[in-house]
């Protein structure tokens, strides 16, 4: 019961005979489930949802660090092997795969996209939290209900745009429709409206200092939370990024690391051990990531969903 | 939100500056037209990034679904000229088989998939909502599978569900039950590809569920406990219908998303997933990829483009019904 050694004694006490103790522990916690502190039961089956979580990554692993003979083998190993290097070589080895150049490309593809989207939507951010102009609401509706619209359903138009403009089987074809996110404008809005007092804007244009210049030097630097957190999301989901990348950058020489992934899932014999740790090597950025800011992370999408 | 009553235009008339002296009158129009320009100029890129790679295509696809345009044919593109086809790549569709199979999975996939999700996901949500120690560290844990990449989790879904040396199989034939060639059959294929993107976006509408279950006022609970509500009544009648927007926005993006599958069931296709064909028979094969096939294996643009249409009018219809019912549903039985 170690879950409520930390809890006020009636906490304890009630959680010794729940049954008997149900009416008066509720009364002291105030009846609502955020108070009511968690039972034994709680705790198992988070942990074993935990597992189910991890298990697809520990996985990963345990087939990416085995020989093909290990993985024939039955019953199949549950524990990691030792040749994990040596898979790895052999990922880098592939023909066609591209996967060190990929790895390469992902990140400027991901750091890329995550300056952009902190730049421009900060600054639309700003422009609909504090400014005004004619046909600011109306504007500000028409771009939530952008991110209604199932834009991957104009992927075989955007091909033939992409195409037009040369950029077929190029970064910039998946750079660019990346830039700026609706959701990142709105995100913004939301942070400088609650953050940032009308005074110290009016303040600044009373000095005499331009838009440009209040967004630079009073704006910017106190959105630094906010950029954390929408700067991570956008990382996360540009490196993720699967269909357009596969769609625009497959069968040519320049990849991303999930469209060389599919490369390795392609081609008549499918070597696990390979494939494996190549997928590894294409999520431990993102676990890196997620184990050094997963709070922030975890904050950031319970406030996007709170505001949206 | 909206209007703020910092009246920014304000400082910008001539002759208030601190040092009594007027400005020249080049600075105080420049100030203008700063006041006037600059905020378009900064929702510009927004709008024009939007046009250009977001809603310009939507509507180009419309114009090439009713062109018959070919990747490999220079007389069969563009606007103009003798390409057009009027309904031709519509009535097309009509009579494809492939096409009614990819339509029957996708449905059949997105039902199986998204009602599980939901509904689990809720209750998860409920679970987090205690009060719980390592509280960060289980909602980390449930949002793993977020952020990790789609085509690594659905590779690694492939060698899990693989004949003979796969773990699942090799539990299910230790454990005396028959061997399933998960690849081959229509249910078993099915399942594969539930469990990949339950797996995925489960413990992500849990937390959305949760943030919207934390700003629940705490008195709403403590007037049912006093009418003794027990718990599993407390979270269907109180918890669920005051998260209902919430429930709403995950059944919206999941039927939108749901409905556009392509990775999980493009990559589960092993060794020919560059193919598109979504299985041997087709057994897998969503609309999405079909698209795909259409477009980048067929180099019939035209045709894609239809399906495209087609597809996007289906997700129209289907989120108003769904919004719909979960609208009803999510009521918890008050009128």
């Amino acid at each position: 019961m170690s879950a409520v050694v930390s809890t006020p004694s009636e906490g304890a006490r009630a959680a010794e005979r729940p049954t008997a103790a149900e009416r008066p522990k509720r009364r002291t916690w105030g009846g609502s489930p955020t108070d009511t502190p968690a039972g034994p039961l709680t705790y198992v089956m988070l942990v074993l949802t935990m597992l189910l979580s991890a298990f697809p990554l520990y996985w990963m692993f345990v087939v990416g660090s085995s020989t093909d003979e290990e993985l024939a083998k039955l019953p199949p190993s549950v524990v990691p092997s030792t040749h994990f290097s040596d898979n790895v070589h052999q990922v880098f080895d592939q023909e066609n795969a591209f996967f060190a150049d990929s790895l390469v490309n992902s990140l400027i593809v991901a750091v890329v996209i995550t300056v952009s989207v902190l730049f421009f939507c900060s600054l639309a951010g700003f422009a609909f939290a504090k400014l005004r102009f004619p046909g600011r609401d109306a504007l500000m509706v028409l771009l939530i209900a952008t991110m209604t619209i199932p834009q991957q359903l104009g992927q075989v138009a955007l091909y033939l745009v992409m195409s037009r403009l040369g950029l077929i089987q190029t970064l910039p074809a998946v750079v660019f429709p990346a830039l700026v996110t609706a959701f990142g404008v709105f995100y913004m809005r939301q942070y400088i409206q609650d953050a940032i007092p009308d005074e110290l804007v009016e303040a600044a244009r009373v000095d005499g200092a331009s838009t440009f210049r209040i967004y630079w030097n009073v704006v910017m630097p106190t959105l630094r939370p906010a950029a954390g957190v929408l700067g991570l999301l956008t990382f996360v989901a540009a490196w993720n990024d699967f269909q357009w990348p596969f769609i625009v950058l497959f069968g040519g020489d320049t990849y991303t690391v999930q469209v060389s992934l599919s490369s390795l899932a392609s081609g008549q014999t499918i070597v696990y051990s390979r494939m494996m740790a190549g997928a590894v090597l294409a999520t431990i950025p993102l676990i890196v990531v997620f184990i050094a800011a997963g709070k922030q992370i975890v904050t950031g999408i319970m406030e996007g969903a709170v505001k949206s | 939100m909206s209007v703020s009553p910092a009246p920014i235009r304000e400082p910008m008339l001539p002759g208030r500056g601190s040092g009594g002296a007027p400005r020249p009158a080049w600075r105080s129009r420049l100030t203008r037209l700063d006041t006037k320009v600059t905020p378009y100029l900064m929702i510009a890129p927004f709008f024009i990034l939007f046009g250009a790679f977001g809603l310009f295509p939507l509507i180009f696809n419309i114009a090439v679904s009713f062109r018959s345009w070919r990747l490999d044919d220079p007389d069969a593109q563009g606007l103009f000229g003798k390409s057009w086809s009027g309904l031709d790549n519509y009535t097309a569709l009509l009579h494809d088989d492939e096409m009614w199979g990819a339509l029957k999975n996708t449905i059949g996939l997105f039902v199986l998939s998204t009602i599980p999700q939901i509904l689990t996901a809720l209750l998860l949500a409920g679970i987090l909502n205690r009060k719980l120690r390592f509280q960060t560290l289980f909602r980390m844990g449930v949002l793993l599978p977020y952020v990790t990449p789609i085509a690594a989790s659905t590779l690694v879904f492939g060698a899990v569900f693989t004949l003979d040396t796969g773990i699942v199989d090799s539990l299910l034939t230790q454990v005396g039950l028959p061997s399933v060639d998960w690849h081959a059959e229509v249910w078993s294929s099915w399942l594969a590809i539930i469990t990949m993107v339950n797996w995925r976006w489960t413990g992500y509408w849990a937390i959305i569920f949760l943030a919207a279950m934390q700003a629940i006022p705490r008195d709403l609970y403590e007037a049912a406990t006093v009418d003794g509500a027990k718990v599993w009544t407390q979270f269907w009648k109180i918890t669920v219908p005051l998260i209902r927007p919430s429930i709403l926005f995950a059944v919206i993006v999941s039927t939108i998303g749901g409905l556009q599958l392509f990775a999980e069931p493009l990559l589960f296709d092993e060794g020919k997933a560059t193919d598109a064909n979504g299985g041997s028979y087709h057994q897998f094969q969503t609309i999405g990829i079909y698209i795909y096939k259409t477009a980048w294996k067929s180099l019939n643009m035209g045709g894609a483009a239809a399906i495209s249409v087609g597809l996007f009018l289906l997700i129209i219809v289907i989120t108003s019904m769904n919004a719909w019912i979960t609208n009803r549903v999510a009521r918890g039985g008050r009128s």
